[in-house]
């Protein structure tokens, strides 16, 4: 059993070199994460002001902030908070608009109808707007900002699972559970639903990416996790305050950002030819949150 | 097509409708009491409640939701956008004079994006896994993983460093000195465009190549046409409805991008507007501004599938 996980890891990782480099990159970003105060050399909070505005040094590898916090701890403790918002979000955003987008596809009809008016008013507002506009109403802090972003998800669960669901439910064995006598539910849960968690896990990971853009232009804006709890966010908007931003300050924690993106979105990319070689090209259309043609 | 015409228009005012309906739940009903919202607790708290009740009543809050909602449709109907509550201009000016830059902006993002991108994936779907192709994808990958606002952070402080950029604090606009103006505009139409241009690139690539392996391709090729001229003359017309597609789609992360990256080059448009707004929690303001974006988004995705339904005579979806 181990042996045959290891050996399908190794034939992700002959198919999709560059994925599975994304992917290790990943899972170190989570590690590191999970273990910063073990990683971390200093305490991310702690201003020491005989040591301000340092450059990278030997004794702070990223250089200081305006009151000497340590650069590299800041930008390990704001993984933390990173991660933790986009995975949250996004787990959160796409599984109720993928088990919605289920209903939808299955149901059709009126149901089907209105819920895709919802999704359309939904997908009608630019992402990072609609997530200030619903962190600014619910008051910021860490859980609002996740609600604020999985509201933003919902609708790409929704659409892509619905049409995954709208060609499942016309198989045979779909048709064989409902003539057997089998609830809308008991066939939505159990002969439907499998079908569609590989595009959920494609979805998920793709939209790993843009919950750390948003989170991170949120805190730059102001209106993300409120100081002084470390977020690469924060930092940049912190970095920009001086009237000559101390380079290390701007672009450590952006590189960061960057690295994490990229690393997520190449683990997606492969994931999504593994699992569905045939979907590849639509499928990025529909991700983009695409018209039906 | 008129029928096809009449159709999306209205699934367009129903979305919109909609949209305005969300927008006044989100910024009016959630927060509970907008002076909380606008005040902060302790503000709220520390207030006579005279004072709150003569404040509800000047803003027009203290009338039941529906209301207020109906009162602020009849507002934007007839051209009266309110008043920020902490500054002295009405949103209608802020509009007028702030957003030429960002439409600009936007604009050129546009423009930018797609002397990029459809070069570069026409160039890598000619020669798919060559070199050059190898390249651009690398780069697209690259430019679709990097956040605009660090990219237009780093623009700033990299120009600050040597060319002694100074961020623009007024706004100038293009009738009135286009060279300064385009100064102001550059930046941020650069970073957005190259971003979408990655997408755009990327799309055509996958596009074109699904379509090179179709017959009529082969038919053209067999009867001996130029390779160059198979590409751009038969399969190209046939790659673009998707590209033109993800354009509009893109036109999302442009407006949400573009207020980021407009605060990154502290250029003063509309979405630093907005930002203004949220946080000084203006809810007036952000409310009719929200709208606005919400308003171009939809309006340009109708574009869009008008544009697709007269290109493709295929779809006229019944």
């Amino acid at each position: 059993m181990k042996n045959a996980v290891v050996a399908e890891l190794a034939r992700f990782a002959r198919r999709n070199t560059l994925s599975a480099l994304g992917g290790l990159a990943g899972v170190l970003i989570v590690v590191v994460a999970v273990a910063a105060p073990l990683l971390a050399p200093r305490d991310p909070l702690k201003a020491d002001f005989r040591r301000m505005n340092r450059p990278p040094d030997s004794q702070s590898l990223l250089g200081t902030d305006q009151v000497g916090r340590d650069t590299l701890s800041r930008v390990i403790y704001g993984a933390r908070t990173s991660l933790f918002v986009a995975f949250s979000a996004v787990i959160m955003g796409t599984t109720v608009g993928s088990l919605w987008g289920v209903a939808c596809g299955y149901l059709r009809g009126r149901f089907d109808l209105v819920s895709q008016r919802i999704m359309e008013i939904l997908q009608a507002f630019p992402d990072l707007i609609l997530a200030m506009a619903i962190s600014m109403a619910i008051g910021t802090g860490l859980p609002a900002v996740i609600f604020a972003i999985a509201i933003t998800r919902i609708p790409f669960g929704g659409r892509v699972i619905r049409s995954v669901a709208l060609s499942v439910r016309e198989m045979p064995y779909v048709e064989a559970g409902r003539a057997s006598g089998a609830s809308s539910l008991r066939v939505m849960a159990f002969h439907v639903l499998p079908q569609c968690v590989a595009p959920y896990l494609v979805l998920a990971t793709t939209h790993l990416g843009v919950a750390i853009v948003i989170e991170a232009a949120l805190g730059f804006l102001g209106v993300g996790v409120p100081p002084p709890t470390p977020t690469w966010g924060n930092m940049l908007a912190d970095s920009i305050t001086a009237l000559v931003p101390p380079w290390w300050l701007a672009f450590f924690p952006g590189l960061a950002i960057t690295v994490t993106v990229l690393a997520f979105n190449l683990l997606g990319d492969g994931i999504r030819d593994t699992l569905d070689p045939r979907l590849s090209p639509a499928f990025l259309r529909m991700m983009a949150g695409g018209r039906r043609a | 097509m008129r029928k096809y015409l009449a159709r999306r228009a209205l699934y367009a005012a129903i979305t919109l409708f909609g949209v305005s309906v969300s927008v006044f739940v989100i910024l009016r009903v959630l927060p509970g009491d907008p002076l909380v919202a606008i005040l902060g607790v302790e503000g709220h708290a520390q207030m006579k409640s005279a004072d709150r009740v003569r404040i509800m009543a000047d803003l027009g809050l203290s009338d039941p939701l529906p209301v207020q909602y109906v009162r602020w449709l009849g507002d934007i109907a007839a051209g009266r956008l309110g008043k920020s509550f902490f500054r002295g201009d009405t949103v209608s000016e802020q509009i007028l004079h702030r957003g030429p830059i960002s439409a600009e902006i936007g604009v050129l993002a546009l423009i930018v994006s797609w002397l990029v991108g459809l070069p570069v994936g026409i160039l890598s779907a000619f020669k798919p896994n060559s070199l050059p192709d190898g390249a651009a994808r690398a780069l697209s990958v690259f430019f679709i993983a990097v956040p605009g606002f660090w990219l237009g952070m780093l623009i700033v402080l990299a120009s600050l460093f040597w060319f002694g950029y100074k961020a623009p604090i007024l706004i100038v606009h293009v009738w009135e000195d286009p060279w300064h103006n385009l100064q102001i505009v550059i930046g941020p139409a650069l970073v957005l465009g190259l971003a979408q241009g990655a997408y755009i690139a990327r799309m055509s690539r996958s596009c074109l190549l699904e379509v090179i392996g179709e017959d009529f391709v082969r038919t053209a090729r067999a009867k001996g046409l130029r390779e160059g001229l198979v590409v751009m003359r038969h399969a190209l017309p046939n790659a673009l409805l998707p590209v033109i597609t993800i354009s509009g789609v893109l036109l999302g992360f442009v407006l949400g991008g573009s207020v980021a990256v407009e605060q990154a080059f502290g250029v003063p448009g509309l979405g630093r507007a907005l930002v203004t707004a949220v946080i000084e929690r203006d809810i007036i303001v952000v409310q009719n501004l929200v709208l606005l974006y919400a308003v171009i988004f939809v309006g340009v995705n109708v574009l869009v599938d008008l544009s697709y339904a007269w290109l493709d005579p295929r779809i006229r979806y019944g």
